[in-house]
């Protein structure tokens, strides 16, 4: 088994070699991911020649100096120049190794004369990107339908890699992420950019790509992050420059217009049944990730939203509590997340769902007042 | 000495053990305490075993399939806090209880009452860890590196008892490990130079000094955790003027020094065995002596190769990088003297052989891994990834555990009086060897193509792989009832074992009988 280990792995290095191998790192869309993997690929070619040395040795050792063909042991033990040369050796090795890695790390780590910067924060479990040249930002969710995890459905191609809104980016263009986080750790990485940098709640972290190759690039959060970690993958579009500028020009437009068009709305007042249609659904996409589809949550972990006294009987409660979060828990505010009119529907929706049946209704201009405060 | 050989002579008459519960209850005796500490890690073993049964399952097919993620992340947690703190720290003890007196012709350990309360607070604190799990909300699910503030502010009430239980066992490592450095210092027989001393009570002697230094780091990170929970402070909020990678700084100014702490006993085992059945001396013993300090010094510089994502300044970066990959040059020193070892040797392949020779290969195979993984521009791809899941599994269950199998055969007779049964040995070593590669290393290729850890769901690409590693779990799981059987039944039974069952082994144990007497050496053997 250990000879066959062995040379499974010498054998293996052609088929390890390939570029998007199941096996092996990726190679990347960047020059950092190329160097990287080169890097990668030289240690470990190192690693294996040392290691058919030192195992080739013994495994002479073992087959040669038998107690069964009758060998007399030898009683040497000690050399100091084998020992001076064994320690001196590797550490030339060492030298050689470090000095490609060092210059590889100072170009990842230099941040400077970028031109696009995207501010990417983490939160259970979600990615938030908000451009700083543009007046676009937006969440970023997992995509894949509920049903495809609990196996009700089969498993699409990019399962548990798919998100409703990607990031977009220009291809050619040197773009630094901002890093950071609204509660725990996470870790926001594509393996295609060799990016991979932590999230830390209250401090910001630097990074940087340079994409040439348009297309989709797919990765996931790092850190365990609570619950969810497992499903809060990132995808980025790169995009040509000309496109990506049409791309977040017509996302400016609508984002600006969803917001006046927020404003007009509030005088507005939406029927129960409408409420309660679209309160499920953000319901769903946000809330039962913690308390439970069944609104019972779990127990000691994330409260129970089926007959407690604010549920039951305090409003204002309510939906300061949707609109702000709860400091020190993992209730988040919800106020830049969701739209006036889906807190109302999603607060209404609390109310009168699995038999809470209060009857309140809330409109978006009662949770209004508490945006502002 | 002297004084303390005459009061011996005057207590100690009778050389039978006392019998019933309270024998082990109240013992003072090192065998009897080594013992202890044995099965309750082995126990632990299969517990934290379970827990990882219960990942494997749940990892065997994408989806959702047995358990819940927020269980799923309390058993990754409970499974590396019982593996670490349970089954291998402990088991490293029991090895010291019962081998280092006889060592060192030394009549037991210096502090034999304390020796008695560091083992017996131990199943309390794992018991308080293990019923948390059925508390409402859960065990601890922030893993067990517990990083802040998933484990303050985000964390449930089962906190309060993780850091508890924690605290125990640190207590519990501490006061053993002051017994080991006092009796290796005070109670060597006449002769037994420092630099006499078998390779195992060195690296054990150097353990120790590790334990001391860090585990009270570990108990003021858990602290820190409990007060920022309960009592509002702010050590790792940011809203408060902390900082949550600090914790991360503590918790691994701890974390790498133990990684340590849970391998040198190894290659104290290993530079045993080696020698006995090459019947050959060691290779270079006083350069192994120099490694291991060096490795134990080193370990003190390198702790922040675990927090390379976490935004440090490139001149930290290069610094931590150049340390851990300075660590490679002691530890080659070993495995070349090893290997050395054997050359032109007489060499048989009894079971402890056996288990020290692929403790040698795939310990080595894991530092291949970890001097990739010390190489900051590539770590930042492998970091977080099955790939840093295979690496510290080959240094941990094929390293420091497949060394503890290699002790516990190589001393058994010593300890049971009977020759263990052969070929079960060997059964468990193959069907132990076989099903660890096919649990650990796929787990290399899917770090490689961008599984990350502790998740209990996975893409589809990593499908196939992950059927292999779990059908791997499940086998090297069973493959450890075959030990279980074996020590059992060498315990019962079976041939008769001399005072030096294996022809080349060296060392004071070898001279009294086997079983080794309830009391040993209350005269000190004169070291030549």
């Amino acid at each position: 088994m250990r000879t066959r280990l062995i040379t499974a792995l010498v054998a293996g290095l052609p088929l390890a070699a390939s570029a998007q191998s199941q096996f092996n790192l990726t190679q990347g869309v960047t020059d950092i991911s190329n160097r990287v993997y080169d890097l990668h690929m030289t240690i470990f070619y190192i690693c294996c020649i040392i290691g058919v040395i030192v195992f080739g040795a013994m495994f002479w050792s073992m087959f040669r100096h038998r107690k069964s063909k009758g060998r007399k042991p030898a009683t040497f033990h000690e050399n100091v120049k084998v020992e001076i040369a064994w320690t001196i050796v590797p550490f030339l090795i060492l030298v050689g190794m470090a000095i490609p890695a060092t210059s590889t790390l100072i170009a990842m780590e230099d941040v400077s004369e970028s031109e696009v910067t995207v501010l990417v924060t983490g939160s259970q479990w979600k990615w938030h990107y908000r451009y700083f040249d543009h007046e676009v930002e937006y969440f970023s969710l997992l995509a894949t339908p509920r049903d495809q995890i609990t196996n009700r459905l089969d498993k699409g191609e990019n399962y548990l890699l798919e998100v409703d809104r990607p990031l977009v980016i220009p291809t050619g263009k040197k773009v630094r992420f901002l890093i950071t986080s609204d509660d725990v750790i996470h870790s926001w990485w594509v393996p295609a950019f060799a990016v991979k940098k932590d999230a830390n709640p209250g401090f910001i972290n630097e990074a940087w790509t340079r994409v040439d190759e348009p297309g989709i690039y797919r990765g996931q959060c790092a850190e365990l992050c609570g619950k969810d970690h497992g499903y809060m993958p990132v995808v980025v579009i790169a995009k040509e420059p000309a496109e990506y500028e049409a791309w977040i020009t017509e996302q400016e437009t609508i984002q600006r217009e969803a917001k006046e068009e927020e404003q007009r709305l509030l005088s507005m007042s939406m029927s129960m049944e409408e409420l309660m249609e679209l309160g499920e659904r953000v319901y769903l996409g946000s809330c039962a990730a913690c308390h439970q589809p069944n609104g019972q949550g779990i127990p000691g972990v994330f409260p129970s939203l089926v007959g407690t006294e604010m549920v039951k009987n305090d409003i204002p409660g309510h939906i300061d509590i949707v609109v702000n979060g709860k400091n020190g828990t993992a209730m988040q505010a919800f106020a830049n997340q969701l739209s006036l009119r889906e807190i109302a529907a999603v607060v209404t929706y609390e109310r009168n769902a699995w038999g809470n049946d209060t009857g309140d209704i809330v409109q978006a201009a009662d949770v209004n007042e508490y945006v502002n405060q | 000495m002297s004084t303390v050989v005459g009061e011996m002579d005057h207590h100690d008459h009778h050389h039978h053990a006392p019998s019933g519960i309270t024998r082990w209850l109240f013992t003072t005796n090192h065998k009897d305490i080594g013992s202890l500490y044995l099965w309750f890690s082995f126990i632990m073993f299969l517990v934290g075993g379970s827990m990882a049964m219960v990942i494997r399952a749940e990892l065997f097919q994408p989806g959702l399939q047995l358990v819940e993620p927020h269980f799923f992340n309390q058993m990754t947690t409970v499974h590396g806090l019982i593996m670490v703190f349970g089954a291998v720290m402990p088991a490293f003890t029991g090895l010291a209880n019962w081998m280092v007196p006889l060592m060192i012709g030394a009549p037991d350990m210096a502090l034999p009452r304390m020796n008695n309360w560091s083992f017996w607070i131990l199943p309390f604190a794992f018991a308080i860890l293990l019923a948390s799990l059925f508390m409402e909300g859960g065990g601890p699910a922030f893993g067990w590196t517990f990083y802040a503030p998933l484990s303050t502010t985000y964390s449930g009430d089962s906190t309060a008892l993780f850091v508890f239980s924690v605290h125990i066992m640190g207590i519990s490592s501490i006061m053993g490990a002051i017994n080991v450095i006092v009796t290796i210092m005070n109670m060597r027989a006449p002769g037994m130079t420092y630099m006499k001393m078998p390779l195992f009570v060195w690296t054990w002697f150097i353990t120790a000094f590790l334990l001391i230094a860090v585990m009270p780091v570990l108990a003021g990170a858990v602290t820190m955790v409990l007060t920022d929970k309960y009592f509002g402070t702010s050590f790792f909020d940011a809203a408060g003027g902390g900082d949550p990678v600090m914790f991360q700084h503590i918790f691994w100014f701890f974390g790498h020094p133990e990684v340590y702490i849970m391998i040198l006993p190894s290659f104290g085992i290993v530079s045993a065995i080696i020698p006995a059945f090459s019947r050959k001396p060691l290779f270079g013993y006083a350069s192994m002596v120099y490694a291991t300090a060096a490795i134990a010094g080193l370990s003190f510089l390198v702790w922040a190769h675990h927090m390379f994502t976490t935004g440090m300044p490139v001149f930290a970066e290069l610094f931590f990088m150049y340390c851990t990959m300075l660590i490679s040059v002691p530890t080659g020193v070993k495995v070349f003297n090893w290997v050395a070892t054997m050359w032109r040797g007489s060499i048989s392949f009894e079971t402890p052989m056996l288990f020290a020779l692929a403790f040698v290969i795939l310990f080595t195979i894991g530092g291949f891994s970890g001097l990739m993984l010390a190489i900051t521009p590539v770590d930042f791809q492998y970091h977080d990834t099955y790939f840093v899941v295979a690496h510290f599994h080959y240094v941990l269950v094929s390293g420091a555990i497949f060394s503890i199998m290699a002790a516990a055969y190589y001393w058994l007779p010593k300890w049971t009086g009977h020759m263990y049964d052969e070929n079960l040995g060997r059964w468990h070593f193959w069907c132990s060897l076989i099903s660890v590669n096919v649990l650990f290393f796929p787990m290399h290729f899917v770090g490689l193509a961008g599984m990350p850890r502790r998740i209990p769901d996975y893409a589809l690409q990593f499908a196939d792989i992950n059927q292999i590693v779990s059908i791997g779990g499940f086998a090297f799981g069973l493959s450890q009832l075959i030990f279980l059987w074996l020590v059992i039944k060498c315990v019962r039974g079976g041939e008769k074992a001399p005072a030096k069952p294996w022809e080349g082994a060296e060392g004071l144990e070898w001279t009294v009988d086997s079983p080794a007497p309830y009391h040993t050496f209350e005269t000190p053997p004169q070291v030549k």
